[in-house]
């Protein structure tokens, strides 16, 4: 870049590129693969993790919690205890999922054996991956780990996750924009709230798992499993967003956020121009409300790559859509809800017309965030979480909202610059 | 040739009841919205929270 207006140029054609993308993008649920099937390199001992790269050192209690128990699910440590030494002896490989074209809530941990939702985005031709969800309580993903936690992930590997990947290959998968639509107009945001889209998926994937599935009371297991949890859409929703995401990383001068994950050390960020490298920051505790017998003192930081969520404009973003959600999180009034909207169109380019919120007359979700946008007026995305214990093995105590720390959007605003010879 | 006081602009601001808007701290709003007056606060900051070499970059980086 030479001259102020040759920057201002470039930055306007990446930008709309990168909105370009996104609204563009039409993902598609159309498998569930083993997750060494899916991702090349996912060897024996590595573990894929939310957020950006961390080592054992410095991981925090839940996330270490789900590292042990996923090592003895995968034969890979006799107990608990043996698991935790070989971690602390290096003796496992820590990549972060987004390296691997893949996402995973909360500890988000992805290994060989895991099954993973594969979503298609059939305008770019690119995959992205997430495993399937557990439910709720306690699960590995907020660093349950005990026997019922691994027994639920084997059963998932050998039994739905083979029957979900047969199901959408007979139906020709089931695509995403209009169902996540849908989900709008009755109340979910796709972070925090997924009743609607969750029935919806059930509604449709139900006939061609009853016509793959030989044995009845399997059957049964796996429609009570899926219709027993709200937040099945969950990991969906996040594969769908990184399907969307993926394709506009590395567009000349965009200051668009590609990425914003967190592993409950961190929370880091990509942005379009900067490609893979990540900018980040010391994570923020949530502000939210708390399961009885829990108080903010037995809360984690923030944690999990669902943020990715929230990239593309839902989540915390579409909380006019999900009143519900304001109250379950702590957000406050329906009102309040439409401002934390309309405060996230402060910092995107944006809006996405094929996904509008009624309550709003119909705006679209803001889309596209600007880290220019983020650091002019200091308002930082307001993303919608779940809150996890701060000790290994125990779950889940709460729901709240976090911010992003403003820090990693400094960092690489200042990287940019740089980056295209202004500074 | 004398001023004429009430011509002068601004004079007669005080005449009625103010209406007021406030730009950036709201803790001046809020005073006015005690003794009853009619307030519309505009959320404002400087940019880049007043980092001036932070502000540089932004209008560097301006499209």
């Amino acid at each position: 870049m030479t001259s102020a207006l040759s920057v201002a140029e470039a930055i306007r054609a990446g930008n709309s590129r990168a909105l370009e993308l996104m609204l563009a993008a039409n993902p598609v649920l159309v498998d569930v693969v083993p997750a060494w099937k899916a991702i090349d390199g996912l060897s024996e001992h590595t573990i894929l993790h939310a957020g950006p790269p961390i080592e054992w050192a410095r991981m925090c209690g839940p996330m270490r919690g789900a590292v042990a128990g996923v090592a003895v699910y995968e034969g890979w440590a006799s107990d608990l205890d043996e698991a935790a030494h070989l971690a602390a002896r290096n003796e496992f490989t820590f990549q972060p999922n987004h390296h691997f074209a893949a996402v995973g809530p909360m500890t988000g941990l992805t290994t060989r054996s895991q099954p993973l939702l594969v979503v298609e985005n059939r305008a770019s031709g690119n995959k992205a991956y997430c495993t399937i969800n557990e439910g709720l309580g306690k699960v590995m993903r907020f660093g349950g780990n005990d026997q019922s936690v691994r027994e639920r992930l084997a059963w998932i590997r050998d039994v739905l996750g083979p029957a979900l990947g047969t199901a959408l290959q007979q139906c020709g998968g089931i695509a995403l924009k209009p169902l996540v639509a849908r989900g709008l107009a009755m109340g979910d945001e796709m972070h925090q709230r997924n009743v609607a889209c969750s029935s919806l998926l059930l509604r449709e994937i139900a006939p061609a798992l009853a016509g793959c599935v030989d044995h009845q009371d399997s059957l049964t297991a796996m429609l009570s499993f899926m219709g027993g949890n709200d937040q099945f859409f969950l990991n969906i929703a996040m594969a769908m967003g990184k399907s969307i995401m993926d394709p506009v990383g590395g567009i000349e001068a965009a200051t668009v956020v590609t990425a914003m994950t967190r592993n409950g050390t961190d929370f880091g960020i990509r942005v379009s121009a900067l490609g893979d490298e990540w900018f980040t920051a010391p994570v923020e505790m949530p502000a939210g409300l708390y399961f009885p017998g829990f108080t903010e003192r037995d809360a984690n930081p923030d944690m999990g790559d669902s943020t990715i969520v929230e990239t593309i404009g839902l989540g915390g973003f579409a909380m006019a859509a999900a009143p519900a959600v304001a109250g379950f999180v702590g957000a406050g009034s329906v009102r309040e809800a439409a401002t934390f909207t309309r405060r996230m169109g402060e910092i995107t380019l944006g809006q996405n017309p094929e996904w509008v919120i009624p309550s709003l007359d119909y705006q679209g979700v803001p889309t596209a965030i600007d880290i220019r946008l983020v650091v002019e007026t200091g308002i930082v995305p307001t993303i919608n979480t779940g809150i996890a214990h701060r000790d290994p093995g125990v779950g889940q105590v709460g729901a709240g909202v976090v911010q992003a720390p403003l820090a990693c959007f400094e960092s690489a605003l200042r990287s940019l610059a740089g980056r295209l010879g202004v500074s | 040739m004398k001023p004429q006081p009430d011509k002068q602009p601004g004079a007669g601001l005080l005449e009625g009841r103010p209406r007021v808007i406030n730009v950036g701290l709201a803790m001046f709003a809020d005073d006015l919205v005690r003794q009853d007056v009619e307030v519309v606060q505009v959320d404002w900051r400087p940019p880049a929270g007043g980092d001036m070499a932070l502000s540089r970059l932004l209008s560097l980086l301006a499209d």
